[in-house]
């Protein structure tokens, strides 16, 4: 049933183009059509999940983060991608065998990008087991409930924002305290897993394939009870720090922001659209921070400035905006020195950057 | 003379003759012995010292092994992964192996396993009788202490797979619930290792009232949660779909965390006739939590009565108003009222807003406006007024429905601000030719954001799409595709 707008691609490659156009089109049914036609052509259900609609959105993220796309327009592209799968999902030839246990996939409460996760909890079904796919926005009560009611072999978490990982940490010692093991994947626990394994999860998969292969040689078993994981061993100053900082944010983004219109007066003169979205960025630079300090880890928060320094710019912010912000927010802590000595090497990286920061405006 | 000792010292004396001295030593001797004495008592005391010192390390030992296991127990509340959990504390702690047999009351029997690292469960594959005392232990009568067997009398299911025999002694000890048993523990140890001494069975007994504590609340458990899985199933907001060429979706996030219902709800009724006009419906009632859930359960269950008058909305809502005036809590709710039906590419909308805040359109151009209905809430006054709205969509415009808790949704990267209709409505204008789902999910994400980690009233948003020409549903689709489930 190839659709008339979907159109034959010859090869993977050519085919994640395509659907890329469709995405950027916003075409679903030439999308659909894509898919549907490479499942015929007798691409495997998992490879078209995962080397095609997966692979494109990444790219959609790619974009989104390179300042290529807004918010609205990935929201829009990845409602498509999870129509895609769906279709995809029904078509015959992507039957799930049965057979295997039990397995929940969730997102992180607070994380929105549900995609990777429901792409897990298809490829999974696929390889048979019995998927419950929580989706994202689930709060923990709810998820440990689920938990309860079903007692799954194990619960897949994805987050792929590292500003969760409190809420993660929060979510890995809920599920293991109801006894079941967690295997984390997703960006924000770090391309080496070293966030998962700070937080205590028992299994850690860079991607879907590699999760689905890492379960089919059977659950991780539960930790023994009494375990703590490393990131009890943190000192407890970053805790404290931590639980601080949070509260703080909209008054060191209200002062941060003050300080940038006294030294950037531009920043006014584009309104207030301007300016909200200026306030937003303090407060998501405050979140990094915040996440930097709960996990004891630089690299968290030089990785966002830097980020954040390369999307201003594109925006064309003046030069010197982020590392200034990262100034005014650093004289407004007060008896914070680990989120200080966080600003000040993230500072220190911005300066060090050959690059130039971006255009004056 | 009786009861003294002398020391007899000779002695030379100056004119070579031997003097005898004699002295009485009794003191000094009987000294020497109480000194003995007391040597040897601190010797008895001190291994009696290190006897104590080792009975201390062991009931030190047993009372955190006990308080792990009232740890770890005390938040699993799945009966199975509980069963697994007891039998792996048993395995590594009590014994070489462990099997729990769970009471369930019928013919069925699972069972969970554990010996060294291997752990698992599964269904006892034959009548708990072929075990001595294995079925008074399960039916809890007669109570009673542990029971010792010959292993060699043990079916195969009662032994786990990864227990490397051969097996001395096996207890099996009940694991008593609350009136009635959870279920038993069989203990299996290695032959080639002491058997159970009277003070590990004491252990055992106290780790079987917790285990079977444990089981008992995750049982007590599991029935409650069916009871309000089943009550809450009618009360949960639909999944929307498409109805006849016009794109549906919706999204719920309850105020409190806890809770998956509130206050708001939202349905869509697609019409009995093909052709026929779709009513979606999303309203707030007064309340929070369970108690205004039960409240929005009764307005969806009246409106759905009235759906054959959903040609004239404000009948429907007169109705309503009287059913609510006449209704024994004094309870009132706001809502709108959407009547949608596809005419060649274009959705055409009927609106009615009781109350509640105006829905916004989303013009293909990016430009937002509210629509011009208002009317009176329901469920206070005898008489209501309302005035209703007519809309047209065409391919990728979308027309949004909320609460106010989007719109009064309290926070912002700055603290304290309301979301405020202006910056739904400046959300909204990115949405344009957006798919309704992505629509729904955009709105909600902002607001989640916005309120952050605050509190905030239930949030009820419902996007009524007409397709974007690329996506292709130029064809109606079929009736039975579209609706609640």
């Amino acid at each position: 049933m190839s659709t008339p707008g979907g159109g034959r691609a010859a090869g993977p490659a050519a085919a994640r183009a395509v659907l890329w156009d469709a995405l950027r089109r916003g075409d679903e049914q030439a999308a659909r059509g894509i898919a549907l036609a490479a499942l015929e052509d007798g691409m495997p259900a998992e490879d078209v999940l995962l080397d095609l609609v997966a692979a494109v959105q990444r790219t959609v993220g790619a974009e989104w983060a390179a300042n290529r796309m807004t918010v609205a327009q990935e929201h829009a592209a990845t409602a498509i991608n999870d129509h895609v799968v769906s279709a995809v999902a029904a078509h015959p030839a992507a039957a799930g065998t049965a057979g295997r246990g039990r397995i929940a996939v969730a997102c992180i409460d607070g994380e929105w990008h549900a995609l990777p996760a429901r792409l897990l909890a298809e490829v999974l079904r696929l390889r048979g087991w019995h998927v419950d796919y929580l989706g994202s926005q689930v709060p923990v009560p709810h998820l440990v409930e689920h938990l309860h009611h079903t007692g799954p072999d194990a619960v897949a978490l994805s987050s792929s924002l590292p500003v969760r990982l409190p809420t993660a940490h929060l979510t890995v010692t809920a599920c293991q305290a109801a006894g079941v093991p967690v295997l984390a994947g997703g960006a924000a626990f770090g391309a080496d897993g070293r966030f998962a394994r700070l937080l205590g999860a028992d299994a850690w998969a860079p991607d879907a394939r590699t999760a689905a292969d890492l379960l089919a040689q059977g659950p991780p078993r539960p930790r023994p009870p009494g375990a703590h994981p490393p990131v009890d061993d943190l000192p407890a100053a970053a805790r404290r720090e931590y639980v601080r900082l949070v509260p703080d944010s909209p008054r060191l983004v209200r002062e941060a922001l003050d300080g940038l219109q006294e030294r950037f007066p531009a920043v006014r003169d584009h309104g207030d659209r301007r300016l909200q979205q200026t306030a937003e960025d303090l407060a998501r630079t405050v979140e990094f921070l915040a996440a930097a300090v709960y996990t004891d880890d630089g690299a968290v928060f030089t990785g966002f400035a830097e980020w954040l320094a390369d999307v201003l710019a594109a925006r064309g912010a003046p030069a010197g905006f982020v590392p200034a912000a990262l100034d005014l927010l650093g004289a407004r802590l007060t008896g914070l020195p680990r989120a200080a000595a966080l600003l000040r090497a993230a500072r220190g990286a911005l300066g060090a950057r050959r690059t130039a920061p971006g255009r004056p405006a | 003379m009786a009861g003294r000792s002398f020391e007899a010292r000779p002695a030379r004396t100056g004119d070579g003759r031997i003097l005898w001295w004699l002295s009485d030593d009794t003191a000094r001797r009987r000294a020497v012995e109480a000194l003995e004495r007391a040597e040897a008592e601190l010797e008895r005391s001190e291994t009696a010292l290190e006897r104590a010192r080792a009975d201390l390390g062991d009931q030190r030992e047993r009372t955190a092994f006990l308080a792990r296991t009232s740890e770890a127990l005390a938040t699993v509340l799945n009966a199975e992964r509980c069963t697994e959990l007891i039998a792996r504390l048993a395995a590594d702690h009590l014994a070489d192996g462990a099997v729990v047999i769970a009471a369930t009351g019928g013919r069925d029997h699972r069972v969970a396993h554990a010996a060294g690292r291997d752990a698992g469960h599964g269904r006892a594959d034959g009548d708990p009788r072929q075990v001595p005392g294995l079925s008074e232990a399960l039916s809890g009568f007669p109570p009673g202490p542990s029971r010792r067997v010959d292993s060699a009398a043990l079916p195969c299911w009662a032994v786990p797979p990864g227990f490397a025999g051969p097996a001395g002694e096996a207890l099996i000890t009940p694991l008593p619930g609350h009136g009635l048993c959870s279920g038993a523990l069989i203990l299996l140890r290695s032959a080639d290792r002491a058997p159970l001494t009277e003070d590990d069975e004491v252990l055992v007994r106290l780790f079987a009232a917790r285990a079977g504590a444990a089981l008992a609340a995750a049982r007590a458990y599991a029935e409650q949660a069916a009871v309000s899985a089943t009550l809450m199933r009618e009360m949960l907001p639909p999944r929307l779909r498409p109805v006849r060429g016009v794109d549906f979706a919706g999204g719920y996030r309850a105020g409190r965390r806890t809770e998956r219902v509130g206050g708001d709800f939202y349905d869509v009724h697609p019409g009995n006739a093909a052709g026929g006009e779709t009513l979606a419906v999303l309203g707030d009632v007064c309340g929070k939590g369970l108690e205004a859930a039960v409240l929005t359960g009764k307005i969806r269950t009246t409106l759905q009565a009235l759906l054959p008058m959903a040609g004239d909305h404000a009948r429907v809502l007169r109705l309503l108003n009287g059913v609510l005036l006449d209704g024994p809590d004094t309870s009132f709710a706001t809502l709108v009222l959407a009547s949608v039906v596809r005419r060649g590419r274009r959705a055409h909308l009927r609106l009615t807003s009781a109350g509640h805040p105006p829905p916004l359109v989303v013009r293909a151009d990016g430009t937002v406006q509210e629509t011009r209905t208002r009317g009176t809430l329901v469920g206070v006054l005898d008489e209501i007024e309302t005035e209703s709205a007519e809309v047209e969509l065409a391919p990728g415009e979308t027309c949004l429905l909320f609460s106010d808790g989007i719109t009064e949704a309290r926070g912002g990267p700055l603290g304290g601000a309301m979301f405020g209709v202006e910056r739904l409505a400046a959300a909204l204008r990115a949405c344009a030719g957006m798919p309704a789902e992505a629509v729904v999910e955009h709105v909600q994400m902002l607001a989640a954001q916005w309120v952050g980690e605050h509190p905030h009233d239930d949030m009820a948003v419902v996007a009524v799409t007409s397709p974007p020409l690329a996506s292709g549903a130029c064809a109606p689709q079929r009736p039975q595709d579209g609706g609640v489930p």
